[in-house]
């Protein structure tokens, strides 16, 4: 349905929207590129001037650099992998009847609204912290050593911490998908006799991989630019400072913007890779 | 599902069910309940359940000390503004995707949902200059801005996956009754995409709400939105548990009531309109 | 007035022309069913008439003018579609005023005119329901209504009644019917049911892969069809089609005789064969004969209920007169 009115009316209507998210990726793509060859330092005389790829090695070589990659794929790894399975254990249970489960359901998704910066400070102070915690009073009505979370186990806190914010999403999209599921269709496998956990591999779990995609895509979108939930508790300390989190320290802490924009490039890279990765997979279960 | 389950099977379901769902729930209840403790109570060893002396004091106390008005209005603006202007300019570049496709629909698409992964911090100094020279740092404005760009892939993709489900015909037949394309768009595509508009606008305010770091870093007084006035907690008053339960629960309150509400269009706007 | 003049028009999707170039003429007032098995082309042409597709070259006119360029509102044309395409949102009010609304017509005279629409259309009881609480047959009402409100210089329908159940079908087809000779407005028709056809239209256009095939009115299509195709497609039950040696006989690669054109004698036919399927309507029998020496299984429709059963031996006689001869292109031989 289309005619040459029609199509140029498209490409009119689509405008603004194509130019608008253009110009927010172009525009400070392009400066940031700039200031990644500069000298910058707004607090010791600004603009330097042109230092070539002196920010990139830099950047590169610091001892903080590796370790912030590393630290970037293994949250978003974990995260990614604790909220399918359990979103999937989870979807799978309220699909079950039960009394009450609307509001089962209510309680489930009510973390997703929770804004991450209140996440974190809850997280951190009312069941994290080591003397008035709710996990120390456990560990200690256990007659065990309470544990400082953030300082011990800085990584599987903030995992935790996050996993509990994006679980009802894996959950919502995985339990809509499986509620869509076709119920003869798992009749059928039982009249032919394939037992549960067959019948959970062969028809559950391949209709549910477009919803794992679209978790994973979504996910990983957000996943990548956590920013609070570090802020607030760690402060990248800890092992915890992302790529992220490294740069927003090289351009905010230090206000080293050259070195900070090289480092943009970096992230830049990396999430175009991940992006590139991800479209491919994504764009392949959208030819439906 | 018409199958017959045993009370027993169903019982054993819901115990599980609930049980989970109160577990994660539990963050949430125990920052409520605390918002109505004393800080001495707040601290308590064995914690306190309901048996403590209910007090608002806690929400005096943060009213007092912080503007929570203005806050909470700047982040009604900054998150309803952004909405609705994202909803202006992704109603018809969606409309053009889903009933006008090309060849390269699918790739423009996938185009706009990248912009998505350019990280933050990336662009954070660019965005910073331009702001300063555009004398929009601190700006209710400049962030309802900013929160449109980023979720306007969102929008976008939404409104197209739902608008793909409205069949060409009903607009060509507005079309062959005479309406121009404005009235298509006003009288007939908009009505009737009114659900899925809805949850698209549900979600967009959900995530521009608890956007954390452009408001952290773009506000400072003026624009400060709730985000702000939660990060002020984060020490060394993030001890005081019981004046940060209040805070916190005035933060999240309204987009958990408001969530809570509107549960439906939301589910369907979670899934993106991707999942049925 | 709705004259409309196709010249040399042809489409082409990509690559595929789908319509080579075309020449139409449908005179004003006339009621013209485009025809054809699914994919030939026929609601593509409607489309393309419509304004609803941009032809890849030649002109449209309606009433002497131009109208290549116009889109599909200043066409002045109405369209009821295969799925109604009502708008659930409004009410049947609505939906009929909407058009007029377009118009930017004055709120009395939309209210007289939706009224008087809808008394034709029996709508009057359901101004106020949404399209979602009527009934199939009532939904086509409300789409025709919102097309004649209109007074438009011709009306398209795109196989309107394919969504309604058969007994609806046959009321809805009198109505549409009706309201052409009430009307007397141009209506150009897409189905691919030739029952459809043959009923309602002063002329047929019968398409096949986008070339029209014959142009004429049902009984020219029925008495003379201009090749083999037309041939088997207009007619229920299908003309029988016989090569081979029994063509042979009358001088063409193909005879066709039709059905009720071949008597069912006691004995000393020219066909004797075994009845297979017996089809009794009551007023008609259908009988479907295998082993007469043919190659083909024939159809016979006889008068009333003949007593035939599966496995009896029938004696056939097609009247010579009767017989069209097709040569090797499949072209009638006259």
């Amino acid at each position: 349905m289309a005619t040459k009115a029609s199509r140029s009316a498209a490409r009119v209507m689509m405008a603004p929207a194509v130019i608008l998210l253009l110009g927010w990726m172009l525009v400070p793509l392009m400066m940031t590129l700039w200031f990644s060859f500069r000298t910058y330092l707004p607090l010791r005389g600004g603009d330097l001037g042109w230092t070539g790829f002196d920010n990139y090695v830099r950047f590169v070589t610091s001892s903080a650099f590796w370790p912030a990659v590393q630290t970037t794929l293994i949250i978003v790894l974990s995260v990614l992998v604790i909220t399918v399975v359990l979103g999937i254990f989870l979807a799978m249970l309220l699909d079950q009847p039960m009394w009450g489960q609307g509001i089962v359901r209510i309680l489930v998704i009510a973390p997703f609204f929770v804004m991450p910066t209140v996440s974190a400070l809850v997280w951190k102070n009312m069941f994290m912290d080591p003397v008035n915690g709710i996990f120390s009073h456990i560990w200690r009505f256990f007659g065990a050593d309470p544990v400082s979370w953030l300082s011990d186990a800085a990584m599987p806190s903030i995992i935790m911490i996050v996993s509990w914010q994006w679980l009802p999403f894996a959950t919502l999209i995985l339990l809509t998908a499986i509620q869509s599921l076709d119920s003869e269709q798992l009749e059928a496998a039982e009249m032919d006799g394939a037992p549960k956990v067959q019948r959970f591999f062969y028809i559950i779990l391949p209709h549910l991989a477009r919803a794992i995609t679209i978790v994973i895509l979504i996910q990983t979108i957000f996943l990548l630019a956590i920013f609070a939930e570090i802020f607030v508790t760690t402060g990248g300390a800890f092992g915890t400072r992302t790529l992220s989190y490294l740069i927003f320290q090289r351009v905010l802490e230090s206000q080293n913007i050259g070195l900070g924009s090289a480092g943009g490039v970096y992230a830049i890279i990396l999430a175009n890779i991940v992006a590139i990765f991800l479209m491919r997979i994504v764009g392949k279960n959208l030819d439906n | 599902m018409a199958r017959a389950v045993t009370s027993r099977r169903k019982l054993i379901n819901t115990g599980i069910a609930w049980a989970i769902g109160l577990l994660i729930f539990f963050p949430i209840l125990w920052t409520i309940l605390t918002s109505f403790k004393t800080e001495a109570q707040a601290i308590a060893s064995p914690p306190l359940f309901i048996n403590f002396d209910w007090t608002l004091e806690n929400y005096g106390v943060v009213m007092e000390r912080s503007n929570y008005a203005r806050f909470l209005w700047n982040s009604i603006i900054i998150a309803g503004g952004s909405t609705i202007l994202g909803l202006i300019i992704a109603v018809p570049a969606a409309w053009s995707m889903a009933f006008v496709p090309s060849k390269r629909t699918k790739d423009i698409l996938l185009w706009m949902l990248s912009t998505k992964m350019l990280p933050a911090v990336g662009v954070l100094y660019p965005i910073y200059l331009l702001f300063i020279q555009l004398g929009l740092l601190d700006s209710r404005a400049g962030l309802v801005i900013v929160m449109m760009l980023i979720n306007l892939p969102i929008i976008i993709w939404m409104l197209y996956t739902y608008f793909r489900e409205i069949p060409g015909e009903i607009l060509e037949a507005a079309r062959m009754d005479g309406a121009t394309l404005k009235e298509e768009l006003i009288y007939i595509l908009t009505p009737m995409a009114i659900p899925g508009i809805a949850s698209t606008m549900l979600l967009n305010f959900i995530l521009a709400w608890n956007e954390a770091f452009w408001t952290l870093n773009l506000t400072a007084v003026d624009a400060a939105p709730l985000t702000a006035f939660i990060a002020s907690y984060s020490s060394p008053e993030g001890l005081f548990f019981a004046k940060l339960s209040a805070a916190s629960t005035m933060a999240i309150a309204p987009i958990l009531i408001l969530g809570w509400f509107s549960q439906k269009q939301l589910v369907r706007g979670l899934t993106f309109g991707a999942v049925k | 007035m709705g004259q409309i003049q196709l010249k040399q028009v042809t489409k082409s999707f990509g690559e595929v022309q789908v319509i080579p170039p075309l020449d139409l003429t449908i005179e004003d007032g006339e009621f013209t069913v485009f025809v054809g098995p699914s994919g030939c082309g026929k609601s593509t042409l409607l489309r393309l008439i419509a304004g609803l597709e941009d032809i890849s070259s030649g002109h449209i006119e309606i009433d002497g003018k131009d109208a290549t360029d116009l889109v599909p509102a200043k066409r002045g044309l109405a369209m009821v579609f295969q799925s109604y395409a009502l708008y659930p949102h409004m009410s049947v009010r609505k939906n009929i005023a909407f058009p007029l609304r377009m118009a930017k017509m004055d709120q009395a005279e939309i209210t007289r005119r939706v009224e008087s629409a809808a008394s034709v259309l029996n709508l009057t009881d359901y101004l106020d329901r949404r399209p979602g609480q009527l009934s199939g047959g009532q939904r086509q009402r409300v789409a025709i209504g919102r097309a004649i409100v209109r007074e438009p210089a011709a009306f398209l329908f795109d196989e309107p009644l394919s969504n309604l159940d058969a007994a609806l079908r046959v009321g809805m087809r009198l109505e549409i019917s009706e309201l052409h000779k009430r009307l007397e407005t141009t209506m150009i028709y897409v189905t691919h049911d030739q029952v459809e056809a043959m009923t309602m239209a002063d002329k047929i256009v019968v398409l096949q892969a986008g070339v029209i095939e014959q142009v004429g009115s049902p009984l020219e299509l029925y008495r003379a069809p201009r090749n083999t195709f037309v041939a088997g497609f207009i007619g229920s039950p299908k003309m029988n089609l016989l090569t081979g040696a029994e063509a042979a006989k009358y001088d063409a690669t193909t005879i066709g005789i039709r059905p009720e054109h071949i008597d069912v004698v006691e004995a000393d036919g020219a066909w004797q064969g075994t009845v297979g399927v017996a089809e009794h309507l009551g007023s008609d029998t259908f009988f479907h004969i295998h082993n007469t020496g043919l190659a083909e299984t024939i159809t016979v429709r006889a008068i009333g209920d003949v007593n035939l059963k599966h496995g009896d031996t029938i004696h056939l006689t097609p009247r010579a007169e009767e017989i069209h001869r097709f040569d090797g292109q499949g072209l009638r031989i006259e």
